[in-house]
């Protein structure tokens, strides 16, 4: 097994995505993402991986997009203004079917907002990357160890399903520094095949073309059946939670990211109070665990967000009404604190006569 | 096993208390216990304040953000004013005793003040005060192993600059016994 | 009957489907003349197109090679991104007058400025084609376009960009020729341009882009011959035909080198990058 290191986020994200086989690294420096760059831009070259700077962020992720149609493993990063920038090249990434890997270390907005920590990205990773009708995987981690893992994965999730995936972090996981024991270096013999790829025809075959137009409406609407046939098997086969102390809870906390850490804590101290309380971690944000939450049968739900409420909108539909589902944040950057949270259980138990 | 703690190291950018936040994440990485860094970033630190919240557990750990500290460094006036008042009850404040004037009301926080940056100076190891710091919390509040406080040093000190891991380590020890 | 010679047929590398382009376009000659070029390098099988918004949006059905279709204005660093991959294809990009030089200008500098190993084929028709005829960045003074009904008024629209006088600032730009195609002798010294910038990429001397000052009979509604009539009156004074930069001509081995020389005095230019 390998060692354990002490490691910022960013540069866990960084480091598990080359051990996963990446070579091509498009950036553009932005606050709080900007280690995850320099660590590529450091250690690329050692691995005879390209990391280029681009001249902004538009221009990374179409780096990104001709990376990955000539078939290789190619990432992107940056924080949440920038990822607004990337969104039309995620949607012609969708809409061309081609996988790669974007990650968001989110900061508070909207606008410039601020530069700490937030999850307020949450409605734009799970609806909206981009014009058009599409999904994309979203992986959540709340730890760095998590983050590595994902990253990992994420690649192999993006090649399975010839999709673009996000890495939905925040400026708390890109800067803190956790034990991690890394990924193991991926043999890049072993990357799966990619006969779409716009990789030469050698004379041997009929051209490739990756392209996300299509002129002919019944042929489009198609392509976006097809598309969501495969997005049906993503919400059967990836999709994931961690659920804590839920088996006898009355109150499910649900909490992503950074905000599960806190969140965690506060369930700790209502079960230290004689609450029974629980939480449930969505680890992939789209798909959302919608059958994780209900399935906890609580008799109240607390979605606990570093925003003004988005997450809580899949709960209450997770929840369908079963149960009240109430919500606690803090947005612009404020980390909320374990004793606010367990003020908002707390006074949920006493609503549900606990 | 020692005991956990929460603790925020503040100063001036250059003085180190980054730097000296990661020897006590290391020294909890080798005690094999839960561990988290987590710094001031962004313009904050470009302002020319610099903080990190350091957190040893044998817990998981909820926020990486240190909100309550019981263990504190504080290598400047607004630092020890800001992170005094943020303090637990009990919690250990160590500071430069002639950098900082603790003129806060609070008789429940242990306040020790050492005169860490002249200590370094005199003993030629002019940019060190905050290990001197260091070796002081140590000493107050025994996160760690005596003998992993070396080994977390060794770690930090990057390959580059190993002929420092011993001036930092005699640095701790000026701290200690200040 | 005596064995017939074929003197003239299909290039390998265009394949036999019907264009989207209008009679009297040259679209079809330009691209035609890639064609060529990538035959007689005999790179088909190595060769990636990228292809724009706009007319030539369709392009990649055209083209043997296999093909990109990039986002508005973005061909560039998808190309960038290709010859990265692929660095001993011929990678092209092949853009026109808004995708180049309006929406995506910030792409077509930087991939200049890095010297990426790519030849741009750039088609200059002073007009949108296919979103049907508005003002474009190359418009001319006064021209009348859907969005310029008055005329391109400078007062408020600015000027046309010389993208060929433009980019020959910059160091990472190995040749840059302005070509049209009205004439046959035209016609092949555009060819010839061309395979310029591909034997460039081949020699890895660094950034070229071949302009191609071309007509929209459509748009400008005009027939094909009085079209190529108004583009010599009008067009070719404003962006007059020739070599704008061509290093090797200058005695360098490559765009690098000639970098170098242009700013000796500089201490930093002369050390090298290294790494750990």
């Amino acid at each position: 097994m390998s060692e354990k290191v002490l490691m910022k986020g960013n540069e866990a994200l960084a480091e598990a995505a080359m051990r996963a086989g990446c070579r091509y690294f498009f950036g553009y420096p932005i606050t709080p993402q900007t280690e995850l760059a320099a660590y590529m831009s450091k250690h690329m070259p050692k691995r005879d991986g390209v990391y280029l700077q681009a001249e902004s962020e538009v221009a990374a992720i179409n780096m990104v997009y001709g990376a990955a149609s000539c078939g290789v493993r190619a990432m992107t990063s940056s924080s949440s203004p920038g990822v607004s920038l990337k969104t039309e090249g995620i949607s012609y990434l969708a809409g061309a079917d081609l996988p790669a890997v974007i990650i968001n270390v989110q900061r508070g907005g909207p606008g410039l907002g601020s530069i700490q920590p937030s999850q307020a990205d949450y409605w734009q990773a799970t609806r909206a990357m981009g014009h058009g009708d599409f999904f994309l995987p979203v992986f959540a981690p709340s730890t760095v160890q998590e983050a590595a893992d994902l990253v990992y994965e994420a690649f192999d999730v993006a090649d399975r399903y010839r999709t673009p995936v996000v890495i939905l972090a925040d400026g708390m996981l890109g800067q803190m520094m956790e034990p991690v024991v890394l990924p193991p270096e991926r043999d890049l013999a072993d990357l799966p095949a990619k006969p779409w790829a716009t990789s030469g025809t050698h004379g041997e075959r009929a051209h490739n073309v990756t392209n996300s137009l299509c002129l002919d409406a019944r042929e489009l609407y198609e392509q976006n059946v097809e598309r969501f046939e495969r997005y049906a098997v993503i919400e059967r086969e990836e999709v994931r939670a961690e659920e804590y102390l839920t088996e006898d809870a009355d109150i499910v906390v649900v909490a992503f990211g950074a905000a599960a850490r806190i969140a965690r804590s506060a369930v700790n101290d209502a079960r230290a109070a004689g609450i029974k309380a629980g939480l449930v971690r969505p680890i992939t944000l789209w798909p959302f665990p919608a059958q994780a939450v209900r399935g906890c049968n609580a008799k109240a739900y607390l979605a606990v967000e570093m925003n003004m409420g988005q997450m809580v909108e899949d709960v209450r539909l997770a929840v369908e009404g079963a149960a009240p589902v109430a919500f606690f944040g803090r947005a612009g950057g404020v980390i909320p604190r374990p004793d606010e949270v367990l003020e908002q259980i707390a006074a949920l138990a006493e609503g549900i006569g606990e | 096993m020692a005991q956990d703690m929460q603790a925020v190291l503040a100063g001036f950018g250059g003085q180190g208390t980054l730097f000296a936040g990661k020897v006590i994440a290391y020294a909890g990485l080798i005690e094999d216990r839960h561990v988290s860094w987590f710094p001031s970033y962004g313009p904050e630190m470009r302002g020319g304040t610099a903080n990190c919240s350091v957190t040893l557990s044998d817990a998981p750990i909820g926020s990486p953000l240190v909100t309550e500290p019981d263990a504190v460094i504080a290598m400047n006036q607004p630092s020890y004013d800001r992170f005094v008042l943020e303090a637990k009850p009990g919690a250990v404040v160590v500071f430069d005793s002639d950098l900082v004037v603790p003129a806060d009301a609070r008789d429940d926080v242990r306040r020790v003040g050492i005169p860490a940056a002249k200590l370094a100076q005199d003993a030629e190891m002019g940019k060190l005060a905050n290990v001197v710091l260091l070796g002081k919390l140590w000493a107050e509040a025994r996160f760690c192993e005596r003998a992993t406080l070396d080994e977390a040093i060794r770690k930090c000190v990057p390959p580059s600059k190993a002929h420092l891991v011993e001036m930092n380590k005699q640095a701790l020890e000026i701290g200690m016994g200040a | 009957m005596a064995e017939m010679e074929c003197v003239f047929e299909r290039p390998k590398s265009l394949l036999p489907v019907v264009t989207n382009y209008c009679p009297g376009c040259t679209h079809g000659i330009v691209e035609r003349l890639v064609a060529e070029c990538i035959d007689e390098f005999g790179m088909e099988g190595e060769c990636v197109g990228v292809v724009p918004v706009g007319c030539s949006v369709m392009a990649y059905d055209f083209f043997a090679c296999d093909m990109i279709e990039a986002a508005h204005g973005r061909a560039p660093a998808v190309a960038t991104a290709a010859k990265l991959v692929f660095p001993d294809y011929l990678v092209f990009a092949y853009q026109g007058d808004g995708d180049l030089a309006s929406i995506g200008m910030a792409e077509t500098i930087h991939a200049a400025t890095r010297g990426e190993n790519i030849t741009v084929i750039f088609i200059n028709n002073a007009i949108y084609g296919m979103t049907g005829g508005q003002m474009a960045p190359t418009s001319l003074p006064h021209q009348v376009t859907q969005t310029s009904p008055y005329g391109r008024n400078p007062a408020y629209a600015g000027y046309p960009i010389r993208v060929c006088e433009l980019l020959s600032s910059l160091d990472g730009v190995a040749y840059l020729e302005r070509v049209s195609v009205d004439s046959p002798k035209n016609v092949r010294r555009a060819k010839k341009a061309i395979k310029r910038g591909f034997q460039n990429q081949i020699d890895k001397v660094g950034y070229s882009l071949i302009e191609v000052v071309s007509t929209c009979p459509t748009n400008w509604g005009l027939s094909p011959e009085d079209a190529f009539a108004w583009m010599r009156e009008n067009m070719l004074p404003y962006y007059p035909l020739g070599v704008y930069k061509d290093i090797q001509a200058d005695g360098f081995a490559d765009a690098a080198e000639a970098a170098t020389a242009r700013a000796a005095a500089c201490p930093l230019v002369n050390g090298t990058s290294g790494e750990e």
